[in-house]
């Protein structure tokens, strides 16, 4: 094990007392972890344990109530309203509940990522296709969010959280709506996304993707981080 | 840039019905200000012809001599503003007023003595449009010996600038209102199109769009609006102009014809008016809605 400080020094996201309140209903309490650069982590729990709730935090969908929260050297408390959009762009995230724009096509929802980042239409048009091939919707392009299966959008998510070519990808229930087969390639994808030396976390309560890698797992439990396993 | 104008127009077209009352709104507005203007301007313009040339009937003193009358010519060209002197004899004058009326040309003829004095037709172009210098010329030739009386339609001029002055204030009080119901029809309209889009609006925030990223399209979009919404103002307008003249010129012959349309650099800023509206509706809106 490295000294403390080397570590330290390698933390890309670090909580440190973290607590969410939602009124007087208590989200997380105390919740103190870091998460290294290149690390594939899982948090899991059962419903309502938080999760969500702490990967909101991280790209501030929420405010947290107490604590720190450092994310790749922006302390978040202090970002204003400026730096926001350059704080997500550090994050390609999977929503649980997609989050697709019921209006624009398949191919306009992932261009429109790498279009708020300034890409040239040309690079966003091939970047756009080859990311739909890796998800294996590519001859879907031209379809509407809701005339596609939940898995088909949560394939679409993936590519989409893919896009921006971001440094973490958060990734809410990735495989929830898909059959194991599916699941699988997704999950193929997330460590290829790994291998190439990005960070990823992923909430799931999916304890058969969990069993697939051996990483570090957070548990929590009514807002609380009861254990964590591995490294 | 083409990306930002590729999401106006395709918000314009999936908002068929919110694009429609917004350019209908504009135009009305813009239809409304440009009657008024176009007016004004007209009014403006015959009223500055008329002044340019004032024409006064200078009437002679009856039993004038030859000598008296040449001394008072000679002393009416003398005076500064006077253009130009045409000496109308009395039987002129009646051979003049019988032909403006043919119907009555008998009852002039029962006359046994001509009632109608010489007089000097007078061009006056004054050196300043302004009432008191015509006014002043007026008074000097009135002064002069050998004249009885000066007629000019002074009063009739005068009333006529009041009224086009107060119509002015009006007009420029009008226009700004409606400018004002304008914007903010066009705020609420984009307030509208933001509403029915603020899930859209969060996922792109999400995904690490800018709020210039979000916004831009709007902008466009509020300016396209309102320069369409504005040609279509102007050309409603030019039709209603087109067919008044043209019914006019049926019976007043070619003066018809003085009555113009604005200029074609005019309309260019009427149409910057609109686009002004558009984006003023949209920074209004805007601001609201991304602070929330
Ligand atoms: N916007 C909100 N307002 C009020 N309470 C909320 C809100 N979002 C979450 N909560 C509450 O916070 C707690 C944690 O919710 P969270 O969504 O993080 O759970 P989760 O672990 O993601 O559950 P699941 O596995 O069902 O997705 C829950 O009790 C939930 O009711
Ligand atoms: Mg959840």
């Amino acid at each position: 094990m490295p000294p403390r400080e080397d570590r330290e020094n390698q933390a890309l996201i670090r909580l440190f007392h973290v607590s969410k309140r939602y009124g007087a209903k208590a989200a997380l309490s105390d919740i103190t972890i870091d998460f290294e650069k290149g690390e594939f982590a899982f948090i899991t729990g059962p419903s309502g344990a938080g999760k969500t709730t702490l990967l909101k935090l991280l790209y501030l969908g929420e405010a947290l109530t107490e604590g720190q929260i450092l994310v790749d050297g922006m302390n978040l408390a202090r970002i204003n309203r400026r730096t926001v959009p350059m704080l997500r762009r550090k994050f390609g995230i999977v929503f649980q509940d997609y989050k697709l724009i019921a209006s624009m096509t398949v191919f306009r929802n992932i261009a429109l990522v790498l279009e708020a980042q300034g890409k040239r239409p040309r690079l966003v048009a091939k970047k756009v296709r080859s990311l739909l091939r890796n998800v294996g919707m590519e001859d879907r392009e031209n379809a509407l969010p809701p005339s596609l299966s939940g898995g088909e959008q949560q394939r679409v998510a993936i590519a989409r959280a893919m896009a921006g070519e971001p440094r973490i990808i958060l990734a809410d229930e990735p495989t929830g709506s898909l059959d194991p087969e599916a699941a699988d390639a997704i999950f193929e994808l997330l460590k290829d996304f790994h291998a190439r030396g990005g960070t990823v976390i992923i909430a799931t309560h999916d304890r058969s993707l969990i069993r697939k890698a051996a990483h570090r797992v957070v548990h929590l439990k009514q807002g609380r981080c009861v254990a964590i396993e591995g490294n | 840039m083409k990306v930002y104008f590729k999401r106006a127009f395709d918000d314009i077209l999936a908002n068929v019905f919110l694009t429609a009352i917004t350019v209908g709104t504009i135009a009305l507005a813009i239809l409304i200000a440009c009657a008024f203007a176009l007016f004004f301007v007209n009014a403006g313009h015959m009223l500055n012809a008329w002044e340019k040339g004032v024409r006064m009937m200078v009437y002679l003193k009856p039993h004038t001599s030859e000598a008296a009358r040449l001394d008072t010519r000679y002393r009416l060209t003398r005076i500064d503003g006077v253009k130009k002197v045409v000496f109308v004899s009395r039987q002129e004058a009646l051979a003049r007023l019988k032909q403006q009326m043919p119907g009555r040309a008998g009852l002039l003829d029962d006359l046994r003595e001509n009632p109608l004095p010489d007089a000097f037709e007078v061009t006056v172009v004054p050196g300043s449009q302004a009432e008191a210098v015509i006014e002043l010329i007026a008074r000097r030739i009135s002064s002069l010996p050998g004249v009885d009386d000066v007629e000019y339609g002074k009063r009739w001029l005068r009333r006529f600038a009041q009224l086009i002055n107060l119509f002015r204030l009006a007009g420029f009080a009008v226009g700004g209102l409606l400018f004002m119901a304008a914007v903010f029809i066009v705020a609420n309209t984009v307030r509208l199109v933001l509403y029915s889009r603020r899930e859209e609006i969060e996922i792109m925030r999400l995904v690490g769009a800018t709020d210039r990223f979000i916004k831009i399209p709007f902008y466009l979009e509020g300016t396209i609006l309102g320069a369409v919404g504005a040609v279509i103002g102007l050309a409603v307008l030019f039709a209603g102009y087109w067919t008044f003249v043209s019914r006019l010129q049926q019976e007043l012959g070619d003066g018809a014809k003085l009555i113009g349309f604005f200029s074609p650099s005019v309309c260019l800023a009427i149409v910057a008016a609109g686009m002004l509206v558009g984006w003023l509706g949209c920074l209004i809106s805007l601001k609201q809605f991304m602070k929330a």
